[in-house]
């Protein structure tokens, strides 16, 4: 697999469609471009040591490789070359601790208050930039005190649904679980509404900010460990959903493509693995949706982030707020939020990261909405934190409109 | 018509006349090159690009393998920069003789090529590309030469040494005075005459080389050319050169030399070395031998077939013992001995790999001749950007592009040239031939096979040379059909594709067709 990633190479034409669409070129100079770093560069490179730092500058959100018409693996190459270039010449600090959420987190999870305390506070964050090169304003999320795992441990089974026709897993990630807990109540919410049982098994990260900072080792420790968590439910043809639009794409496609691992417990994971918003635009379409939606009346711009294109798959989000009666939910145009994972977490990169965003910010604060929507944890702390407007996953809403119809 | 003086003329500016040249010049003789075309366009320039360990001959030749040996270390301290250190496998397939390989490892030993065997996981370990079905690998110390820079670099050193090379400047009659030999007529582009008096004549013309004889009246011998296609695949499929262990045959060396790697060869009878032609059926063998080392061969995109000749020598003076068997792989005709003709030697057949130690032989026997024998030192000099001794990386362009990525604009973009360089080397060439500048630089030999860079390069010509549109339009439309050559062989996949693209820009975007030229 890995070989087909950088034999895809020679399909590009130089047509430079990948770098009139690339967000970060057009936000930096530093960045000399996706077809530049992805298939010209590929061709100099060798088991050598990495010559071209530029590289670097890469966010991954993988917009290159959605838009050739060629079929060049461009941000899989990138991501790849990268991963040569760090094992090379070591990986800062900074970029292990914010590539292990679940780490700091299970740290942080005992003492939340505390930490978030300490994270809100201006002067401990320039200390935190001085020391670890996380930069001041960075968007970071609050640690919850009470883990979703914990939630669902402690929900009593009376609080559970009963008419358990079909059952689903549910994989959470991270962001849910030390930092979005009640996205995922409202998901198993939303999920047992229209009939099922949700299983939610143990699961630590895939490891999906190790790849993208380029500890592919570490990465496939962590993804190997998830997929023979849930490979059992897969293997018993159980549906896996997740509202991790990001990490739902690692087990669907990254591990095996960019990471090339190829056990059959990463395939049969990936065979049932599905973005939430897919698995309920599924049963809409085969008339299965529960449909009995009450009013939210909002004017709420969404964003799909450059990880759920990845899944093409369409825009089952779309399809579903559309039937929420009241709701006028306006597709955003821009590209990208600039936040990329930990990307724009970096003193060196938050800037480009705003740069990045600058017009999807534009956009959704002229709307005036006093809410917004987006299907990546990372991609809504940043708007959040370039816009002032609160954002939430499109299932959040659909549970809104759940709820009020009740 | 112009004279031109000269002590020694070199007919021939390929790797051996170079290495002629280069040699007289450093003993002390006034040298002088002439080449027909540009320098390294013969043989020199559509050769493997593999700078032998000798391996391939162990088993066939043992002098042969010694000899290049001998010379590969001797390369590898004097020029450096042309060379890329990949070193080589002999690795057998399924379809090989495992046999082969015990007397290859005998073959190597006895020739003084340092082997070693390494384990298949290994090699596969280090070449994913490689076949997963081959049952042993032999590493010996082969590695990629370029041939351009290898020759301009002896070419720099000759004049350093006070000699100078004529490209564009082809013989059309040698001129002689009795039973002596003093110089040539040769033909300039603009097609006038220049005669160069000349105290001594070297021919290193190659394939070419029973030509020039005949115009100096020497005969008896005849040169079959041995006609061999080589495609370059777009990109780096090995590190490491690949070869098959089994006796030299078609198609069983894949050799991985700057951006690319190349499968060859053929050998097919040809009746003229200008026979260039490239049969379909030698294009489906290469593919196929392709894939006996690295399956998904077919799939690569190939950028480029073309073909080279090879001098096939046959002496019909076998018996007389005149000709100076030097080694088996060259020959070496003094024709004072052959045909009772003074001042004139020819110097033909050998490998790339070899050009040096030719020279050296050639220049020896000139000496002996003029009476006037003077120590070699071609092997301790090294060559220009070689006295580093560090070996050619294939990063390091992108290393160099590096350094200037915010304040250069990029022209070629397949092979990393900035305008900088091209602008430097449209002046130092001073040539409006803009294939002379892709020799130079690589201009336009990466995928797009010049369909990106080569009308913005003929628009600096235009603004540097001041030479008017027409030569310009006249200077890419002449690329393009050069180009076009080793592309019409081998359009199918990616290839296909990108030669549609170009075609769009050049005829219609561009209409370079009709334009005036
Ligand atoms: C297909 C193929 C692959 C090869 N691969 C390898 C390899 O991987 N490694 C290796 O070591 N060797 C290889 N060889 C052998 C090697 O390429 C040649 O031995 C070597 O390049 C010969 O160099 P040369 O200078 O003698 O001849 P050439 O390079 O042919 O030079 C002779 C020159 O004479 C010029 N000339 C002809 N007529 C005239 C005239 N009338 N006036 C002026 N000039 C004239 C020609 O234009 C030409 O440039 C290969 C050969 C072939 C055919």
């Amino acid at each position: 697999m890995t070989i087909d990633i950088r034999a895809s190479l020679d399909h590009c034409v130089k047509c430079t469609i990948c770098e009139t669409h690339c967000p970060v070129s057009a936000a930096t100079p530093l960045f000399p471009g996706p077809k530049y770093v992805g298939p010209q560069a590929e061709r100099f490179r060798s088991e050598e040591a990495s010559v071209d730092d530029s590289l670097d500058y890469c966010s991954g959100c993988g917009i290159c490789s959605q838009v050739c018409p060629q079929g060049v693996k461009i941000a899989e190459i990138n991501s790849r070359a990268r991963a040569r270039m760090k094992a090379q010449r070591g990986v800062p600090l900074r970029d292990r601790v914010i590539a292990r959420p679940s780490v700091s987190a299970r740290l942080a999870t005992p003492v939340a208050p505390l930490a978030n305390a300490a994270l809100a506070n201006p002067v401990l964050r320039c200390l935190v930039e001085a020391v670890m090169g996380v930069h001041r304003k960075a968007p970071l999320p609050r640690f919850t005190s009470r883990p979703f795992q914990t939630r669902q441990r402690q929900r009593s089974a009376a609080d559970s649904f009963r008419a358990k026709s079909a059952k689903v897993v549910y994989f959470h990630g991270c962001g849910v679980n030390f930092f979005e807990p009640r996205l995922g109540e409202m998901a198993v919410a939303v999920l047992e509404r229209n009939g099922f049982e949700v299983i939610v098994p143990p699961q630590d990260c895939c490891g999906l900010p190790l790849q993208s900072n380029g500890l592919f080792s570490e990465a496939r420790t962590y993804v190997r460990r998830l997929a023979s968590n849930l490979a059992p439910y897969a293997r018993a043809g159980l549906p896996i959903v997740s509202t991790s639009t990001s990490c739902s794409l690692m087990l669907k496609r990254e591990a095996h493509e960019i990471l090339g691992e190829d056990s059959e417990e990463l395939a049969v994971v990936s065979e049932q693995m599905f973005d939430i918003c897919e698995l309920l635009a599924d049963l809409l379409g085969r008339g299965e949706l529960d449909r009995r939606f009450g009013e939210v009346s909002l004017t709420v711009p969404y964003h799909a982030p450059c990880q759920q294109r990845g899944h093409g798959i369409g825009s089952p989000a779309l399809d579903l707020l559309e039937l929420i009666p009241g709701l006028e939910v306006v597709e955003q145009e821009a590209q990208c939020c600039g936040i990329a994972g930990t990307y724009g977490l970096k003193k060196e990169k938050y800037d480009i990261a705003m740069a990045v965003g600058r017009p999807l910010f534009e956009s959704i604060s002229e709307l005036g909405a006093s809410i917004a929507a987006c299907d990546s944890e990372t991609c809504r702390w940043q708007i959040a934190h370039a816009t002032g407007v609160p954002v939430v996953h499109p299932i959040e809403l659909l549970h809104r409109a759940y709820v009020g119809e009740q | 018509m112009k004279t031109i003086e000269a002590e020694v003329l070199v007919i021939g500016g390929g790797a051996t006349g170079a290495g002629v040249l280069r040699d007289v010049c450093m003993r002390g003789y006034g040298g002088l090159l002439v080449e027909r075309s540009d320098l390294a366009t013969g043989t020199s320039g559509r050769f493997h690009g593999l700078l032998h360990s000798g391996g391939r001959y162990a088993v066939k030749d043992p002098s042969s393998a010694k000899e290049c040996m001998d010379e590969n270390r001797v390369l590898r301290r004097i020029a450096a920069d042309c060379i890329e250190d990949t070193s080589g496998y002999f690795v057998t397939t399924e379809k090989d003789d495992p046999s082969y390989s015990d007397l290859f490892v005998d073959g190597c030993r006895r020739a003084g090529i340092p082997v070693e065997e390494i384990s298949v996981s290994a090699a596969l370990n280090a070449e994913p590309r490689l076949s997963p079905r081959i049952s042993r690998v032999l590493q010996v110390p082969d590695a990629a030469i370029d041939a351009w820079k290898t020759v301009w670099g002896c070419v720099r050193s000759a004049s350093d040494h006070g000699g100078r090379a004529l490209p564009y400047h082809k013989v059309t009659g040698i001129l002689r005075e009795g039973d002596i030999v003093v110089g040539a007529v040769v033909e300039d582009r603009a097609g006038d005459e220049v005669r160069i008096r000349a105290g001594f004549t070297i021919n290193a013309s190659g394939a070419w080389a029973a030509q020039i004889a005949a115009l100096a009246g020497c005969g008896g011998f005849t040169i079959l050319p041995g006609r061999g296609i080589m495609i370059a695949m777009g990109h780096r499929l090995v590190d490491t050169v690949i070869n098959r262990c089994q006796m030299p045959t078609d198609g069983d060396i894949l050799v991985p030399i700057r951006t690319v790697s190349v499968i060859g060869t053929t050998d097919e009878e040809a009746s003229d070395p200008d026979d260039l032609r490239i049969l379909q059926d030698e294009v489906d063998r290469m593919l196929a031998d392709g894939e006996t080392l690295v399956p998904g061969f077919r799939q690569v995109r190939a950028l480029r077939v073309w073909a080279g000749v090879r001098p096939l020598f046959k002496d019909e003076k076998a018996e007389s013992s005149s000709t100076r068997e030097v080694s088996r792989s060259h020959r070496l005709l003094d024709h004072h001995d052959r045909d009772g003709v003074e001042g004139f030697i020819t110097i033909t057949g050998g490998k790339f790999t070899t050009f040096r130690r030719m020279a050296q032989d050639s220049v020896d026997i000139m000496g002996a001749q003029l009476k006037d024998e003077r120590a070699c030192h071609t092997h301790e000099e090294a060559l220009p950007d070689s006295e580093e001794r560090t070996y050619y990386k294939l990063g390091s362009r992108l290393a160099a592009r590096e350094e200037r990525l915010h304040d250069e604009q990029i022209i070629c973009e397949c092979e990393l040239i900035g305008r900088r360089a091209l602008e430097n080397a449209m002046q130092r060439r001073g040539s409006s031939d803009l294939d002379d500048i892709r020799r130079t630089l690589r201009l336009g030999m990466g995928p797009c096979q010049g369909g990106f860079c080569i009308y913005r390069s003929a628009g600096i010509l235009h603004s540097l040379q001041r030479i008017d549109a027409a030569s310009a339009t006249a200077s890419l439309r002449d690329f393009l059909q050069e180009r076009w050559k080793g592309l019409h062989p081998i359009l199918y996949g990616d290839g296909l594709r990108q030669a549609r693209l170009d075609d769009w820009i050049f005829q219609g975007l561009l209409n370079v067709e009709q334009l005036q030229s």
